[in-house]
């Protein structure tokens, strides 16, 4: 194994790591905000916001997200969406994860048991105001660590956008096995940096779930 | 506007789920400061009754007016909305479950509601608060969260929350069944308590005891309809119709 060639390409795999960081970050906001949406139209009392929320959940999960990406990316500019690659690797990503995470919110809204929402609606709160005081509290607690479990394989989905040409840790690593023919070393450090940030993930997760428990 | 004699009034009742008739024709009056049981074996319509009262389970015919309003208007959804929450605040429930808030101390389950509906301060709601736990018994244990009380002193917290509204009815579902035998007591003071202050109750309760000692007049259910009601004196010692004895006999053999 080439330790010192690895020494020397660490500082530039760093550099696409902050990007893998970047990337993860922004798709997990959009992520969530996609799932929030999401899951409000799963639990919609209308039934077109269901139907439309079921399509949704459908649609991304029922696909690889490596074809929405080159789908968004590639077959974008023919519908008039010009995206660069980073662009594109958030939204196409996000929106995937967000399919995903209208699931998980979905089921920890709906298994907080009906006699809260009752109790809530008895005292003459509305609709809104049981949910965000009474169920949404209970849920968000139960969210954290399944949405955790999203946020992991979210992490590890941003390799695709490689695909794309986006300047992320995968990418570099293919980019230097074509100058340096070290496939093993190439790879095994971008695996590295992946399992650091994921590993911090986790157990910033961990954390929180600990602290947001009723005690 | 006020007519104590029809303070709850109940007209024609009827609830349907697709084919199956829960509900048939119930009519019932509950005076101002009246205190009212509803009895009879599991599946009689007697919770689906109570329920229909604060319109947790909507009927599909026939009216219920609270203190000259009816609660179960034909309005739009928006507006439907607005009246039934605004009546809501006038009827108290306390569950077989409690449903306390588990992420909130005893303090804000009760104070929740008052403070978002009623707009009051933190000082007004502490000591409302105070008043009503201490009313139930448990202003020691103000702070507590529900999982560190009892199932007697959850109850107690419930019973403050749905006070805490000021509300004119109060109805009870099998408030004391999921409680062990040595805690159904303290629960039972309470509602005893309440029925000293004239406040209106309607109990759906197993506990024949306890219903022939508080209540005014008991209603004997079964098969969606009243089959039997009349003070307790009477449906209790002397009941009329044959479907009320064996009730009575195969719940007093049950319970010893």
């Amino acid at each position: 194994m080439d330790i010192e060639l690895m020494q020397r390409v660490y500082p530039f795999f760093l550099q696409a790591a902050w990007v893998t960081i970047q990337l993860s970050v922004l798709t997990a906001l959009l992520g969530l905000t996609c799932g929030a949406l999401g899951a409000a139209m799963r639990l919609s009392r209308l039934a077109v916001f269901r139907f439309l929320g079921a399509a949704y959940v459908s649609v991304f999960r029922g696909t690889p997200a490596l074809i929405q990406l080159f789908i968004l990316y590639f077959g974008g500019p023919q519908v008039g969406i010009q995206l660069d690659a980073f662009e594109a690797g958030v939204i196409g990503l996000g929106v995937n994860v967000g399919a995903y995470m209208t699931e998980t919110i979905r089921g920890a809204i709906i298994s907080i048991p009906k006699g809260q929402r009752e109790a809530a609606r008895t005292l003459g709160l509305s609709r809104w105001q049981a949910f965000y005081n009474a169920i949404l509290p209970q849920a968000a607690r139960l969210m954290v660590r399944p949405l955790g479990v999203n946020l992991n394989m979210l992490i590890k989905s941003t390799a695709l956008v490689a695909a794309i040409s986006v300047v992320e840790l995968t990418y570099t690593a293919q980019r230097y096995i074509g100058s340096t023919y070290k496939p093993f070393e190439m790879f095994l450090l971008a695996g590295i940096l992946y399992m650091i940030i994921i590993y911090a993930t986790g157990r910033a997760v961990a954390w929180l779930d600990r602290r947001v428990q009723i005690n | 506007m006020t007519d104590t004699e029809h303070f709850v009034e109940i007209k024609h009742a009827q609830k349907s789920f697709g084919k199956l008739e829960v509900l048939k024709d119930i009519s019932l009056n509950v005076a101002r400061g009246q205190i009212v049981a509803i009895i009879g074996p599991s599946g009689s319509g007697k919770s689906t009754l109570l329920r229909a009262i604060n319109d947790l389970d909507a009927l599909t015919g026939g009216e219920i007016w609270l203190d000259g309003v009816q609660v179960n208007k034909n309005l739009p959804y928006r507006q439907y909305e607005k009246h039934i929450n605004q009546m809501r605040q006038d009827i108290g429930m306390v569950f077989q479950h409690f449903n306390l808030f588990p992420h909130m101390t005893a303090r804000d389950n009760v104070t929740m509601a008052p403070k978002l509906l009623k707009g009051l301060s933190k000082a007004d709601a502490d000591k409302l608060a105070e008043e009503q736990l201490d009313k139930v018994g448990m202003l020691e244990r103000i702070d507590y969260y529900p999982s560190q009380l009892s199932g007697g002193q959850k109850q107690r917290v419930a019973i403050a929350r749905a006070l805490a509204m000021k509300p004119k009815l109060m109805l009870f579902d099998e408030a004391t069944s999921a409680l062990d035998p040595e805690l159904v007591d303290e629960v039972n003071q309470v509602m005893k308590k309440l029925a000293e202050e004239h406040m209106t109750m309607i109990i759906v309760t197993h506990e024949m005891d306890f219903a022939a000692s508080v209540c005014d007049r008991v209603l004997f259910m079964d098969k969606g309809v009243v089959v039997e009601e009349g003070p307790p004196s009477v449906v209790f010692k002397n009941p009329t119709k044959e479907r009320t004895r064996e009730f009575l006999r195969k719940h007093l053999a049950g319970a010893k």
